[in-house]
């Protein structure tokens, strides 16, 4: 899927929250869905189970308007964090233009955490895109849990980024960093933009 | 091709102040009274400041008071492009008679007509038959008509001789009044305050002003709580300064307001702004530099429209090449042929081929038009007093060329020396350094021009006249019907006359008695000097027959001289006839060249092979192309015996 568009003028942005299971993807676009106005966004589509878990995925477009001449939309997409959904992941993750790796803080979900960034790495590979090309952000969710159960944000960065991407501490079920989050995010895909057509 | 009018472009949706209250008054007057009033109107201001607006006003208040009238709206660029389509497809007449039966012509944007020498040239003769036929025209441009770079001195007079009226800034009262109009329209209520505080900043013209304005409509819309009159200030400042970077939006205005959304928006704004721009800026920056300098610029144009990025700096630097390289042939045709370095081939990138080929047309054109016969020099000319009105005029002309007598016109029958003399005066201006003298009969002129038309290359012609410093044109008479050559005549006539080049023709008769040629050619030629040639005196005569025989070193006693000068000629030429059939009857009988044998050849029986062998053209029919011409040398003097005559339709 191209990001810009010059014949139609229209920039569309597809952006994939990935991440294990329970780790707060669909929350976030909750969250982002109640503050775009009801003018500016399409309805959300969620595909959930009885329990609320994401059982395909979860889809949220945003149509930011004219933004210098270009007409411009944000795509986001949630994927079902659980093992074995891998299928769908990958179906989500085709022609994403970026990545946002919602990791849950709790320290027992480290391992989850690892598990599915490499799943993340490897579904990228399967679409032929090198993960160290794709603009990507980490965001350490739930970071309002007791200090006990959970991992600093410094720790986290030790555990995960080892690629040194931009990491946003979070709590999104009050909102606090999503939109963080979703801006460091939109600045990379967009910056892409500049940098693909001197190429 | 005519655009048509933009509804909401009427005199009701104009606002009016002391800037403009003068362009609008004139134009409401034009509307009413077309052709009469100020005939042409031309309207003159900055950018973005209702040009385009009341030039469609005054259509519509014209259509308005008579819907029958016929009224065309066109920028000049559209003009121009129709023109040269017509002109493509061989309509340039049936062009011409289109926009000359337009009641009401308003034509935008004529600012553009710098170097384009033709353009000007056809829109000063649409602006003189409009104007002659009672139709109206009305123009508008960015600045007065002498400021127009390259405008012909005439176009600018004939611009200016209507009104020219200009439109200013608007001042603040009149910017409240547009603000609140337009609010108005968009059903938009603000704070009271907010556009004062609009009208209160700096905007250099209207359209600026409505960009603000939108902005204000698009923050109201989006935030859905009105704008007060500090945010405004804030909103505006920011975006004036960030407007380079094309962002509708200023960054960091709603931020605070605990709209994340909003926030959001402006950051991605000002990111999506850097990142598009950033390359779109470069293309665009190009564009908009080339085309300021008058070049083609679709080709970066289509760049912005491609579905991947481009190889961005070098399609630029591509094209920046092309166009130095069109920047060089238009220098070295400009040497060459100033007309041809205006051409749209010149300008278009995209087009080097044609460019190249252009050039080497030109270069290939150089060559001078024809000019004047080495065979009839001055000093051989003969002065007597029958001709020495004609002769004195001749050198009146060599003294001043182009400013005494312009243009001089011989007259006389055939025979007289007309041709002689023309020619005289085109070997002696062309001994001026730089001289181009175009010299040629008027048959060869049109079937020249015929050529030209038929090879295409008809601007490469006129090219060619048009850098004469002299144009002589022998027999003009013969261009009677022909109508394309009277028209390119005419043209060719003005732009010489204009640079003070020299003008000559010969006719058979004054000017005004020649028929088949249009009003204004013969206007033209009797403009400057018609000097006659008559039948040649004894003087001249005498003159004439001692160089005659002195050149065939024959030396004849003068009592043959004086026996032929006194014979009745009525031209030069029969009287060379005479002279040759004497000296080859004297020739063939071998004996000396006396007044006795000249008074047997002449009187007696005319020995008939000597005469044959002569060679000149002083008997047999001449059919002349004028019907209307009656020259007793292209009479038939000296039938030839039946019997020769018969053998003559047989061959």
């Amino acid at each position: 899927m191209s990001l810009v568009n010059f014949t139609t003028r229209e920039i569309t942005c597809k952006i994939v929250y990935y991440g294990p299971g329970r780790s707060g993807k669909t929350t976030n676009l909750h969250y982002i869905y109640g503050r775009v106005p009801d003018s500016r966004r399409g309805r959300m589509v969620s595909l959930a189970t009885q329990t609320d878990r994401t059982l395909f995925f979860d889809f949220l477009p945003i149509d930011l308007g004219q933004i210098s001449g270009f007409n411009t939309r944000f795509q986001l997409y949630t994927v079902p964090g659980q093992v074995y959904y891998n299928a769908t992941r990958r179906l989500v993750l085709q022609g994403a233009d970026g990545v946002v790796f919602v990791a849950d803080s709790q320290a027992r979900q480290l391992d989850e955490n690892l598990e599915s960034l490499q799943n993340l790495q490897s579904n990228l590979l399967e679409h032929g895109v090198d993960i160290r090309t794709m603009p990507l952000v980490l965001q350490y969710n739930k970071q309002d849990l007791p200090r006990e159960l959970i991992l600093s944000t410094a720790d986290l960065d030790d555990a995960l980024n080892f690629r040194g991407v931009a990491s946003f501490s979070a709590d999104a079920l009050h909102g606090v960093g999503v939109f963080e989050t979703l801006k460091g995010v939109s600045e990379m895909v967009l910056k892409r933009l500049a940098a693909g057509s001197t190429a | 091709m005519t655009t048509a009018l933009n509804a909401k472009y009427t005199f009701d949706t104009f606002v009016v102040g002391t800037a403009n209250r003068l362009a609008v008054t004139a134009g409401r007057t034009v509307a009413e009274n077309p052709g009469s009033a100020y005939n042409p109107l031309f309207i003159y201001s900055g950018s973005g400041l209702g040009k385009t607006h009341v030039l469609m006003a005054i259509g519509h208040a014209a259509k308005k008071l008579a819907p029958t009238l016929n009224v065309e709206y066109l920028t000049l660029d559209e003009y121009v492009e129709a023109f040269h389509a017509a002109i493509a497809a061989g309509q340039g007449d049936a062009f011409r008679r289109r926009f000359q039966n337009v009641d009401v012509l308003l034509v935008d944007d004529v600012q553009f007509l710098s170097n384009r020498k033709e353009m000007q040239s056809e829109l000063l003769r649409l602006t003189e038959a409009l104007q002659g036929a009672g139709h109206q025209i009305v123009l508008t441009s960015d600045r007065p008509p002498p400021e127009i770079a390259d405008l012909d001195e005439r176009l600018i007079s004939r611009l200016s001789g209507g009104l020219v009226v200009d439109m200013g800034v608007p001042d603040y009262e009149t910017r409240v009044a547009i603000l609140r109009r337009k609010a108005e329209e968009r059903g938009t209520s603000f704070q009271p305050g907010v556009l004062e505080t609009v009208a209160g900043l700096e905007f250099a013209n209207v359209r600026e002003l409505m960009g603000a304005l939108n902005r204000l409509v698009a923050f109201q819309a989006v935030n859905d709580q009105p704008i007060n009159a500090e945010a405004t200030k804030q909103l505006l400042s920011a975006a004036a300064a960030a407007a380079r970077a094309a962002a509708p939006v200023a960054p960091g205005v709603s931020s605070g307001s605990g709209d994340e959304f909003g926030a959001f928006l402006a950051d991605v704004t000002v990111t999506v702004g850097k990142a598009v721009e950033a390359w779109r800026a470069r293309v665009g920056e190009a564009v908009l530099r080339w085309r300021g300098e008058g070049y083609r610029t679709h080709r970066l144009e289509r760049l912005l429209e491609q579905e991947t990025p481009p190889a961005v700096d070098e399609a630029i630097a591509e094209f920046v090449e092309d166009v130095e390289r069109l920047k060089a042939l238009e220098t070295e045709v400009g040497q060459l042929d100033p007309q041809a370095s205006g051409e749209s081939v010149f300008r278009d990138p995209e087009r080097m081929s044609e460019a190249e080929e252009a050039a080497a047309q030109v270069r290939a054109g150089v060559a001078p038009p024809p000019g004047p016969s080495g065979a009839f020099p001055l000093v051989g000319y003969a002065v007597g007093s029958s001709n020495e009105v004609a002769v004195s005029a001749v050198r009146a002309v060599l003294d001043q060329p182009g400013k005494k007598y312009n243009p001089l016109v011989l007259v006389g029958k055939s025979g007289l020396g007309k041709t002689h003399l023309l020619n005289a005066l085109g070997l002696e201006l062309a001994r001026a350094n730089g001289a181009v003298v175009a010299c040629l009969s008027t048959q060869a002129f049109i079937d020249e021009l015929i050529a030209a038309i038929d090879g295409n290359r008809v601007d490469w012609w006129r090219a060619r006249y048009r850098r004469a410093t002299a144009l002589l044109l022998d027999d003009i008479h013969l261009i009677a019907g022909k109508e394309r050559t009277q028209e390119e005549l005419f043209n060719l006539f003005n732009l010489l006359q204009d640079r003070e080049r020299q003008l000559a023709f010969t006719a058979p008769a004054h000017p005004n008695t020649l028929t088949g040629i249009e009003e204004r050619v013969v206007s033209r030629l009797e403009g400057g000097l018609v000097a006659e040639l008559k039948e040649p005196d004894r003087a001249v005569k005498r003159a004439v027959l001692e160089r005659l025989l002195a050149g065939q070193n024959v030396t004849p006693e003068p009592a043959l001289l004086d026996y032929l000068a006194d014979r009745p000629t009525d031209s030069v030429r029969s009287l060379v006839g005479v002279a040759q059939r004497v000296v080859g009857a004297a020739a063939a009988e071998d004996v000396p060249l006396t007044a006795g044998l000249a008074r047997e050849v002449l009187e007696g029986q005319a020995p008939r092979e000597a005469r044959r062998s002569s060679g000149f053209r002083t008997s047999g029919i001449v059919v002349s192309s004028l019907g209307g011409i009656k020259s007793r040398e292209k009479m038939v003097w000296d039938w030839p015996e039946v019997a020769d005559r018969l053998i003559e339709e047989l061959r």
